[in-house]
């Protein structure tokens, strides 16, 4: 008999577009949630797989912090010129001007938590009822226990201690008004998985990922970019350093690694050698050992 | 990773004491699937916590209530790649009372990890998870006798542990059964040949996950495609496209191949099978691909495709091997939404026949109640057919799931007789 089975890159590329097509068939109005970093963009990339010849048939979703990188909007915007969907824009500048969230304080401050309620908002006066997104269950402990098919009550907080059973390949996405759902197509890819993917598939990403010249700041243990948003401290000083990022958040949390990998072959191999997760760059998650918890049971991505 | 490398999902499943966290922690360590900052953070805890060394069991723990506990209550994934495969571990926690847990994680595995430790040989936690392993079909068992360096590293003990299991397993139904001895904690037999048990001539833990044959496991026979949407792009380039979108549940469709549509009965051919990619000259499980057909027929989400030389049945009553998975429990002749692949009808528990007890394996004719992690034989009613297969010979066509109308919950999980 000849070779009838899948080996593990299709078998995954096979789950996430039968994922992706359950949440089209049960769900009315649902959007996928795209950063612009690698794990939103494989996402995007297997619904244009998973619906052809088809387009994608919903709207992408961006909630923009105001925080970003210019080169990620950049990014954006060609990515939904090339699939001719819709774009829907949360803009947490705009919740803040609306006095529905105020700017945290001091040194740290940073507009992530803020980008939950732009979220929710967002979710509510679009009526969305499933937004779909590129978490995966190997980035963090909270996220390892996230079903494919996750239910939100009606302020939008997840109970991770009352989640509804997955078995074999049956998927309830039943809610009632002003519920929603989140769905997770890459749930079981790591971060090694992405990287052979994108290598395999040529799949575009922003430049940021590949290594560059770029003015950066020692902080936490990593290199954190010189923007518009940066407040140096007495003893930091702005150095130029050959950096890229394993993951983009906002430009003023992402720390960027030293690394000279500028093609898609040098960081899969670079990745493949990592002693540290990717989102240990990232100052979100360093605040406490529940960070990511805490923030998705408040409806965080 | 090479490009034929294949995925395997196995399960485990066990108690606090058993070492099977010790065992999850040392394949991740081993094949390096654990990062610096993550075992930093461990360290951390186990400092704070007082424990000697670092507790590879934390990294088992995820929700902020387990850790505080201690204790593992929802299913955890976790995932290690070695050069020859990839793996999913389904973590479950193994006291009766996380039943469910057990059973989810079980659903879509290639093998089960079943620990049993070496000095108390055969126990009812054992007798519960082999029951479920061999419930939900799990193709492959590998019984891991652990702690075998608290037992001088003893053959007799081994083979003692053996017997026991063989006297009970002789009454479930599981293909593929494999023993090995172990200690977690030191790492013999785990990824690495043991230095202290040389009488055993069998392969350790990991060499034996990585080259296990798992390519037959999913039925190749019967060739079921449930359509999970219809796509009709309309544009200039597929004007009169009409793509049934599926995965393919079993089997091996080819082009040309003489089809119908079930519960429907129209019959036609297959005219292409699509990808974004390249058109295929025939799709197999698990492959996503959208089928289009010689004739325009009505076909709909929750019909299915199969070859017409070889069809389910559709029927609508069915029995069914029902595990409750909620804590209300079920009702009487209530009606539930019942979600058979992408099909779903209104259904009626009829009969409860027997439930079984989990720790005796026993059945109990007269106990006719369905409470939360009870496994038992009922009748269901459905109102309209379903095409079915028997999950013993198909793990996706003949699965089922019951929710709640009144909350839309997941109540129970039923494998069909």
């Amino acid at each position: 008999m000849s070779k009838y089975y899948l080996n593990y890159l299709d078998e995954l590329e096979s789950e996430a577009i039968f994922i992706l097509r359950e949440v089209w068939a049960q769900f009315d109005s649902p959007v996928i949630l795209f950063s612009g970093g690698k794990d939103s963009i494989l996402v995007t990339h297997l619904a244009k797989k998973a619906f052809y010849p088809s387009k994608i048939p919903f709207p992408l979703m961006h909630v923009d912090t105001g925080h970003n990188f210019p080169e990620t909007i950049q990014f954006r915007d060609a990515v939904i010129n090339d699939l001719g969907v819709q774009l829907i824009v949360g803009s947490v500048q705009e919740s803040i001007d609306d006095g529905r969230v105020s700017e945290e304080k001091g040194k740290n401050a940073t507009r992530n938590a803020l980008q939950i309620t732009t979220l929710l908002d967002a979710i509510e006066s679009n009526k969305i009822d499933c937004a779909i997104g590129g978490g995966r269950r190997d980035e963090e402990k909270a996220r390892a226990k996230e079903r494919f098919f996750s239910h939100r009550d009606d302020f939008g907080q997840w109970d991770p201690k009352n989640q509804r059973p997955e078995l074999w390949n049956i998927f309830n996405g039943k809610h009632f008004e002003g519920e929603h759902f989140r769905a997770f197509p890459i749930s079981n890819w790591t971060e090694m998985d992405v990287w052979n993917y994108i290598k395999r598939e040529n799949i575009a990403i922003p430049s940021l990922y590949f290594a560059h010249q770029r003015e950066v700041v020692w902080r936490q243990d990593s290199w954190i970019p010189n923007s518009e948003f940066l407040v140096l401290e007495a003893h930091e000083t702005i150095e130029t350093k050959k950096i890229r990022f394993r993951t983009l958040g906002d430009i003023t949390i992402t720390g960027g690694i030293e690394s000279d990998a500028d093609t898609l072959e040098k960081i899969a191999d670079e990745v493949s050698g990592m002693r540290q997760t990717e989102r240990g760059n990232r100052t979100d998650d360093k605040r406490s050992e529940s960070a990511m918890e805490d923030r998705k049971r408040q409806g965080y991505f | 990773m090479l490009d034929n490398n294949q995925l395997l999902r196995f399960t485990t499943a066990g108690s606090v004491d058993d070492g099977k966290s010790t065992l999850i922690g040392r394949l991740l360590y081993d094949s390096k699937s654990i990062f610096e900052d993550q075992l930093q953070a461990i360290e951390n805890t186990s400092k704070r916590k007082g424990h000697d060394g670092v507790d590879l069991a934390l990294f088992t723990d995820g929700l902020k209530d387990e850790r505080e506990q201690g204790i593992t209550i929802d299913v955890a994934y976790r995932y290690f790649t070695t050069p020859k495969r990839k793996f999913i571990i389904a973590d479950t926690p193994g006291h009766i009372q996380y039943t469910r847990n057990m059973v989810t994680g079980a659903s879509t595995a290639n093998a089960a990890l079943i620990l049993v430790d070496a000095r108390h040989g055969v126990i009812e936690q054992t007798k519960r998870h082999s029951f479920i392993a061999s419930l939900l079909q799990i193709p492959h068992v590998i019984v891991c006798i652990n702690k075998m360096d608290l037992v001088d590293h003893s053959e007799e003990v081994y083979n003692n542990v053996i017997n026991q299991f063989e006297e009970f397993s002789s009454k479930l139904l599981v293909q593929d059964i494999r023993f090995i001895p172990i200690s977690a904690l030191n790492g013999d037999n785990v990824v690495n040949r043991s230095k202290n048990m040389d009488w055993y001539q069998g392969a350790p833990l990991l060499h034996t996950l990585e080259t296990m044959h798992i390519s037959s496991d999913i039925n190749k026979v019967d060739a079921r495609f449930p359509v999970q949407t219809v796509l009709r792009p309309q544009n200039d380039t597929h004007r009169d496209y009409r793509g049934y979108a599926g995965r393919v549940a079993s089997g091996v469709f080819r082009l040309g191949d003489d089809i119908t549509v079930m519960p429907s009965g129209f019959t036609s051919k297959i005219k292409s099978i699509d990808t974004l990619d390249k058109t295929l000259d025939e799709a197999y499980a698990p492959m996503s691909v959208s089928i289009t057909l010689e004739d325009d027929i009505d076909v709909s989400r929750g019909d299915m495709i199969v070859r017409s030389n070889n069809k389910p049945e559709p029927v609508q009553d069915i029995e069914v091997m029902l595990c409750w998975l909620h804590n209300e429990p079920a009702k009487p002749r209530a009606k539930y939404s019942i979600r058979h692949t992408s099909n779903e009808q209104k259904a009626m528990i009829k009969d409860v026949v027997y439930k079984i007890n989990i720790e005796s394996l026993g059945r109990n004719m007269e106990d006719k109640t369905l409470n939360m992690n009870d496994i038992s034989k009922v009748k269901i009613r459905t109102t309209k057919p379903l095409m079915v297969d028997s999950y013993r010979e198909n793990r996706t066509t003949g699965s089922i799931i019951l929710i709640d109308d009144a909350t839309n919950e997941t109540v129970a999980a039923g494998m069909i007789v």
